[in-house]
C-alpha cells in the first residue's frame, strides 16, 4: 500500500524520465542517431529548396521541422503501447492501409509531381498511403508468422499463403498509382520476414526463382513503362542518354563527386543552387549531403544510418517473442533495403527508383511511417525490458 | 528460436556488408574520382555566352545615318530545353504563341535547324544558342513572358541592338542586310571560330558584306554560373565586347533620296521592270548615289525574315528587288556607248575636225542600216554626230574598221579599235567598286565570238540535224534550226552586221550604269578610269581614324585631252540643240549647264532600254549622272527628264512639288570634301 502511493506520488515527470520509467528503457543511441539524421536532413532540406522557394526560403525546412515533430509525437504515442496489443490490432490497421490505398483510386486521390498515390485531406494537407502500408505490412506479416507449425518450427503453410495474399493485395494496389519504388520495398519486407521467420530455404529458392522468372516476363513482355526500361539501362552506363534518363544518375554522382573530402560547404554547392539534381529534397537529398558536406558528410549519413538499422537488428535478437523480432527484422529489412537503393542510386550502383531517403528525405508520410516503425521498435525493446527486469 | 536468431545474424551481416558497399564507393567516388567530377560540375555549371558586339553604323558623306543602331526586345527560345521536356516544348509554345500572336506552328518552324530540305524559315545558328523568334516585341509582351518564367521555361526577353534603316528603302541593295553566320563561314575567319553561338550576324549584301570585318567589331565573351534551366545565377569572368568601326560613305541621302524619286517616277511612269540611277563625284571617282528599282526595304530582315517576307523578295513579282540594277544590270548601252565609238575613231586616225556623211541610211555588207526616223544631215562633223545622234556616221566607222581587219576572214592581228576603246572605257570587266555581285557586261570582239562558238558548237551541230521538236510552232522551231545550223557552220565569224551594232552600243553590248557613269567620268574629268568606292572612310567607335578608303585608278584613256574637250563640248549641247534639248527645255542653263547624251536601246522582244548619261556643270564637271530604265522607251522621253530632276534637287533648280523653291542637296555644287568629325562618344559633329 505504501509503496503504491509512493509510486502515486511520484511525479508524471518523474515517472517518464525516472529508474524504470519506459524511457529510460527505450534505445537511447538509436533515437540519438535518428536526432542526427533529422537534424542533417532538415539542413539538407533547407539548402536544397531555399534556392527556389525565393519568396519563402524556409518555407519547406520549416514544414519538414513541422513533420519530424510529428514523427516524434507518433513515435512516443506508439512506443507506449504494448507492442502485443498490435498483434490483435494488426488486421484493423492493415484494413485501413488497404482503404487508404483504395482511396486514392477514388476521386479523393491526387497527382503530385507526376505521381497518382496522393489522397487530399483539405487544408493543403496530403497522405501517401503507399507509405503507411509499409508498417501495417510489417504488422501483418508478424502476426501471420508469429505461430510457426509446432512441429518444425516453421511457418505453417497456411500463414504463408495468408502473407502471400496479404502482400499481392497490397502491392496490386501500389502498383495502380503506379508506384515501382514502394512495390519492391513491400516485396522486400515480405521476403525478408519470411525469411526471418524461418522459411525453408528451398522454398526460399522457389519465391527467388518465381520472382526472377516473373521479372523476365515483365522485361520481355514489355508491361514496364519505357522509361523503366531506360532507367535499367542507364545504370549499366549512364552516358548512354545523358540528357535523357541518364542526366539524373550523371548529374547525381557528379554532385556527390564533386563534394571531394569536406564538401563545399553547406548552402555552397553550386550543383544543389543550380538544381542540375531532380527531386533534391526528396528522392536526391543524398547528393546535397555528397556535395555541400563532402565525404565526411556523406559517411556520416551512411553510418548514422548504420547505426539505426544495426540496433533495430539487436532488438530484434534481443527479443524474446517470435512476434516482436518479426517486426523488428520486418523493418530492419525496409530501411536496410531504401537506405541502400536510395543512396546506391545516386552514386550509380542502383537504379534510379522513387524511394526516399528514411528521416533525410522531405516527406511527411514517409517520416511519418518511419518514425511509428521507430515506436514500434522502442515498444518491443521496452517490453523486451520489462520482461528481462521481471 | 535458434533458426531466427541464425537468420538475424545473417540479416545483420547483409546491413553490415551494405553499409561498407556504400562507404567503399562513396570513397571511391568522393575521394579518389572528385577531383574528376569537380571539372564537370564546373563545366556544367558554367557556360559562355557570347556578347555581340555592337555593329558600326554606316553614315553618308555629312555623318547623316544611312543604317544605325536601335535597340528592340527581342523573345528567343532555348531549343535544348524544350527538348529536354517530354513533350517538346508544345505546351509553353503554345502559351509564347498567345503571348506574341503568332501561331505556335509558325514559332516551330523558325526554331527548326536549317539544312538539306529544310527551306525558310529556319534558324542557320547553333542549336545550343537562343534563337530569336520575335524581334518586335511589346514591353507588356516581355514581361508577360518574364514574370511568368515557370509557364515559359526556356524563353527569354531581352534588350538587343538591330539595325535600323533611318532611309526606309533608299539604297537598299548598296547597304545589304545581316543574316547569322553559318558554321561553314564562321569557319573560314580567322580567330573566331570559338566564339561561334549563331547570334553572330554577317552581311550577306552591299556594304554590310564588304566590310563586314571591320562593321562587325569584336564579340564579348561572359561566363556565367547557369542553373539546369540554364538561367543565369551569377557572372564569373567577362570580356567586354568591342563596337564595330563607323564606316563614313561617300553617298549623299539627300542627292540619293533625289536620285530613289526620280528614278522611281520614271520607272513607274512607263511600267519598267526595272531602272538605276547613279551619281559619281568625277574629280575622286567615289560614288554620291545609286539606286536601283525595285527596292525593298532591309529592316524586313531584322530579327529573322518571315516566310512570307522571304518568298516575296525573291517572287517574279516583285521583280527582285534584292538585285542591284546599278552594279548588276546589263543592258544594251545605245547611243550613250558613242563616246566610246567616236574615240576609238579618233585614235584609229579619223580626224577629229573632218567631216562625215550622214545618209538616212548606210549599206553594211549588203543590209541597210537606218537613222532613228530616216534623219538625213548631209555632211557634218563628229561634233554634230554627237549632238543629233547619227547612227550611219557610226555605222561606217564600225563597218570600215570591220573591213580593214578583214572582214569576214580576219587577219592575223586585228586591231578591232572600237572593243579595246570600250575596254579602256572600262566596260566588259567589273569596275571593282566595293560592292558585292557586281557583273562585268560584255564587250563582243572577234575573239569572244570565237570561243563562244567552240563552246557551243557542239550543241548547235546537233540541233541543226536534229532541229527543235520540243517547239510546238513550226516556223520558230524552224527558224531556231536555221538558227543552230548557222552557228554550227560559222558561228566564228565576226560579221559586219555586228561591227555596226556595236558602234551604236547595239547588238551584244552589255554595260551596267555604274561602268557607263564612272566611263563619262573619265572622259568629262582627268582622263583616268577610276574603280568607284562607296566607302569613304572607318572610324573606331572613339572617333578617331582607321584608314581613308582610296579610290585607285585603273586605267587611262588612250586619247588626248583635245579629243575628250572636244567630245564634252559636243555632249554639252545635247540639252540645248540635240536629242534630250526637249527634256531641258526650260532648263535654265545659265546657272548650271548640264552636258549628256542619250541612249535608246533596242533590246529583241522588249521595250527599249531608256538611258541617260549626263555631267555638270558642262564647263567643269563635278558630276556625273546615269540613269537607266529598262523597258523605258527613248532615252530622251523617260531617263533624260528623270536625270534633269536629279539636276534640279543636285542645284536647288526650278519649284518642288509645292510650287516653293528647291533646296540644294549640295548647296556647294559639289560633294563635301572633308570628314565629317566623329565624336568621342560616337555621335557626330555637325
Amino acid at each position: 500500500m505504501i509503496q503504491q502511493s509512493a509510486v502515486r506520488s511520484r511525479s508524471f515527470a518523474k515517472r517518464a524520465v525516472g529508474r524504470g520509467s519506459p524511457i529510460r528503457k527505450m534505445d537511447g543511441l538509436m533515437l540519438l542517431a535518428i536526432a542526427a539524421l533529422s537534424v542533417i536532413g532538415t539542413l539538407l532540406v533547407w539548402s536544397s529548396t531555399r534556392s527556389w522557394m525565393s519568396v519563402q526560403p524556409t518555407a519547406l525546412a520549416k514544414k519538414h521541422v513541422l513533420n519530424i515533430l510529428i514523427g516524434v509525437a507518433l513515435l512516443g504515442a506508439v512506443a507506449m503501447i504494448d507492442y502485443r496489443r498490435l498483434r490483435t490490432a494488426a488486421p484493423v490497421v492493415f484494413g485501413a492501409a488497404l482503404i487508404g490505398l483504395l482511396l486514392v483510386i477514388t476521386p479523393m486521390g491526387a497527382t503530385i509531381n507526376g505521381h497518382h498515390s496522393w489522397i487530399t485531406l483539405g487544408g493543403g494537407f496530403a497522405v501517401q498511403p503507399a507509405e503507411l502500408a509499409k508498417p501495417a505490412l510489417v504488422l501483418i506479416l508478424a502476426r501471420s508468422l508469429a505461430k510457426p507449425a509446432e512441429r518444425t518450427g516453421r511457418p505453417r503453410l497456411i500463414s504463408v499463403a495468408l502473407c502471400l495474399a496479404a502482400t499481392g493485395i497490397t502491392t496490386m494496389l501500389v502498383m495502380l498509382e503506379p508506384d515501382l519504388g514502394t512495390t519492391m520495398v513491400l516485396l522486400v519486407i515480405t521476403g525478408g520476414t519470411l525469411i526471418l521467420a524461418g522459411l525453408r530455404k528451398r522454398w526460399v529458392a522457389l519465391f527467388l526463382l518465381l520472382g526472377g522468372a516473373a521479372a523476365a516476363a515483365v522485361w520481355s513482355l514489355g508491361l514496364l513503362k519505357p522509361y523503366q526500361v531506360a532507367r535499367f539501362t542507364a545504370l549499366i552506363n549512364p552516358a548512354s542518354d545523358p540528357r535523357g534518363v541518364g542526366y539524373n544518375s550523371t548529374q547525381a554522382l557528379v554532385a556527390i563527386g564533386s563534394g571531394e573530402l569536406f564538401g563545399k560547404g553547406l548552402f555552397h554547392g553550386g550543383q544543389t543552387t543550380g538544381r542540375f539534381v531532380p527531386e533534391q529534397h526528396t528522392d536526391f537529398i543524398f547528393t546535397v549531403a555528397g556535395e555541400e558536406l563532402g565525404f565526411v558528410g556523406s559517411v556520416s549519413v551512411v553510418l548514422l544510418l548504420g547505426v539505426v538499422l544495426l540496433r533495430a537488428v539487436r532488438i530484434a535478437r534481443q527479443c524474446d517473442d517470435r512476434f516482436g523480432s518479426l517486426i523488428a527484422g520486418g523493418i530492419v529489412c525496409w530501411f536496410a533495403f531504401q537506405s541502400f537503393v536510395n543512396v546506391g542510386m545516386t552514386i550509380g550502383i542502383m537504379p534510379i527508383t522513387g524511394i526516399p531517403l528514411p528521416f533525410v528525405s522531405y516527406g511527411g508520410t514517409a517520416m511519418f511511417a518511419n518514425m511509428m516503425a521507430v515506436g514500434m521498435l522502442q515498444a518491443i525493446r521496452i517490453r523486451a525490458y520489462d520482461r528481462r527486469s521481471v | 528460436m535458434t533458426r531466427m536468431h541464425t537468420r538475424l545474424i545473417v540479416l545483420q551481416i547483409v546491413v553490415v556488408s551494405l553499409i561498407v558497399v556504400l562507404l567503399v564507393r562513396l570513397w571511391q567516388v568522393q575521394m579518389v574520382r572528385g577531383r574528376e567530377f569537380v571539372a564537370v560540375a564546373t563545366e556544367t555549371r558554367t557556360r559562355e555566352v557570347v556578347v555581340p558586339a555592337l555593329r558600326g553604323q554606316i553614315l553618308d558623306a555629312m555623318g547623316r545615318p544611312l543604317v544605325r543602331n536601335s535597340t528592340s526586345l527581342v523573345v528567343s527560345v532555348d531549343r535544348t530545353t524544350f527538348e529536354r521536356m517530354p513533350d517538346g516544348g508544345a505546351a509553353v509554345l503554345g502559351r509564347l504563341g498567345k503571348v506574341l500572336r503568332m501561331s505556335p506552328d509558325k514559332i516551330k518552324q523558325q526554331i527548326r535547324a536549317c539544312g538539306p530540305g529544310v527551306s525558310r524559315p529556319c534558324w542557320p545558328g547553333s542549336p545550343y544558342h537562343p534563337i530569336p523568334v520575335d524581334s518586335r516585341v511589346t514591353q507588356r509582351q516581355a514581361l508577360q513572358i518574364l514574370e511568368r518564367q515557370e509557364d515559359f521555361p526556356g524563353v527569354t526577353a531581352e534588350i538587343q541592338a538591330v539595325r535600323d534603316y533611318p532611309g526606309g528603302t533608299e539604297a537598299a541593295q548598296l547597304l545589304g542586310y545581316l543574316q547569322p553566320v553559318t558554321q561553314s563561314e564562321l569557319e573560314k575567319r580567322e580567330g573566331l571560330k570559338a566564339s561561334y553561338s549563331g547570334v553572330d550576324l554577317v552581311g550577306r549584301d552591299g556594304l554590310e558584306a564588304v566590310y563586314d570585318a571591320e562593321l562587325r567589331g569584336e564579340s564579348g565573351l561572359r561566363r556565367v554560373q547557369v542553373d539546369r534551366m540554364g538561367k543565369q545565377i551569377a557572372v564569373t569572368q567577362q570580356k567586354s565586347p568591342t563596337t564595330g568601326d563607323t564606316l563614313v560613305t561617300s553617298i549623299d541621302t539627300r542627292v540619293q533620296s533625289i536620285v530613289e524619286k526620280a528614278v522611281a517616277e520614271a520607272a513607274k511612269s512607263v511600267g519598267s521592270d526595272g531602272a538605276a540611277g547613279v551619281v559619281l563625284d568625277v574629280k575622286t571617282g567615289r560614288v554620291v548615289a545609286m539606286a536601283s528599282v525595285p527596292t525593298y526595304n532591309p529592316s524586313v530582315w531584322v530579327g529573322g525574315i518571315s516566310e512570307h517576307d522571304y518568298q516575296r523578295l525573291l517572287s517574279k513579282k516583285s521583280g527582285k528587288p534584292l538585285v542591284s540594277r546599278a552594279i548588276n544590270g546589263t543592258f544594251a548601252p545605245g547611243s550613250t556607248f558613242k563616246i566610246s565609238s567616236v574615240s576609238a575613231m579618233v585614235a584609229d586616225g579619223s580626224p577629229l575636225h573632218g567631216t562625215y556623211q550622214c545618209p538616212s541610211s548606210f549599206n553594211v555588207a549588203g543590209r541597210a542600216f537606218g537613222n532613228a526616223g530616216g534623219m538625213s544631215l548631209g555632211s557634218i562633223s563628229l561634233h554634230t554626230a554627237l549632238v543629233k545622234s547619227c547612227d550611219t556616221v557610226f555605222y561606217r566607222a564600225g563597218y570600215e574598221q570591220w573591213l580593214r581587219d578583214g572582214g569576214n576572214k580576219p587577219k592575223a592581228k586585228v586591231k578591232e579599235p572600237m572593243p579595246n576603246m570600250a575596254r579602256a572605257y572600262g566596260f566588259g570587266q567589273r569596275t571593282g567598286i566595293d560592292l558585292p555581285g557586281e557583273s562585268p557586261g560584255l564587250i563582243p570582239d572577234r575573239r569572244w565570238k570565237e570561243n563562244l562558238w567552240k563552246a557551243t558548237k557542239i550543241e548547235n551541230c546537233r540541233r541543226a540535224k536534229t532541229g527543235f521538236p520540243e517547239i510546238k510552232d513550226e516556223g520558230r522551231a524552224a527558224f531556231a534550226k536555221r538558227l543552230a545550223n548557222e552557228n554550227c557552220l560559222e558561228g566564228n565569224i565576226y560579221h559586219a552586221y555586228e561591227a555596226a551594232n556595236f558602234s551604236i552600243g547595239q547588238g551584244d553590248v552589255l554595260v551596267t550604269p555604274l561602268q557607263l557613269a564612272r566611263a563619262y567620268a573619265a572622259l568629262v574629268g582627268d582622263g583616268k578610269v577610276r574603280s568607284p568606292r562607296v566607302g569613304r572612310a572607318l572610324f573606331r567607335p572613339d572617333g578617331t581614324l582607321v584608314k581613308e578608303i582610296k579610290v585607285p585608278v585603273v586605267g587611262k584613256l588612250p586619247i588626248n585631252k583635245e579629243t575628250r574637250d572636244y567630245i564634252r563640248k559636243a555632249l554639252s549641247e545635247v540639252t540645248s540643240d540635240g536629242t534630250a534639248a526637249g527634256a531641258f527645255r526650260g532648263f535654265p542653263m545659265n546657272e548650271v549647264k548640264v552636258g549628256g547624251k542619250t541612249g535608246t536601246a533596242e533590246v529583241w522582244g522588249k521595250r527599249d532600254t531608256s538611258w541617260f548619261a549626263s555631267f555638270a556643270p558642262a564647263a567643269d564637271p563635278r558630276l556625273v549622272t546615269v540613269v537607266m530604265v529598262s523597258q523605258g522607251g527613248f532615252g530622251a522621253e523617260t531617263a533624260a527628264p528623270a536625270v534633269r530632276r536629279i539636276w534640279e534637287g543636285i542645284y536647288g533648280l526650278g519649284k518642288n512639288d509645292n510650287g516653293k523653291p528647291l533646296k540644294a542637296a549640295l548647296p556647294s555644287g559639289h560633294p563635301v570634301e572633308r570628314l565629317p568629325v566623329i565624336r568621342r562618344d560616337g555621335t557626330v559633329a555637325q
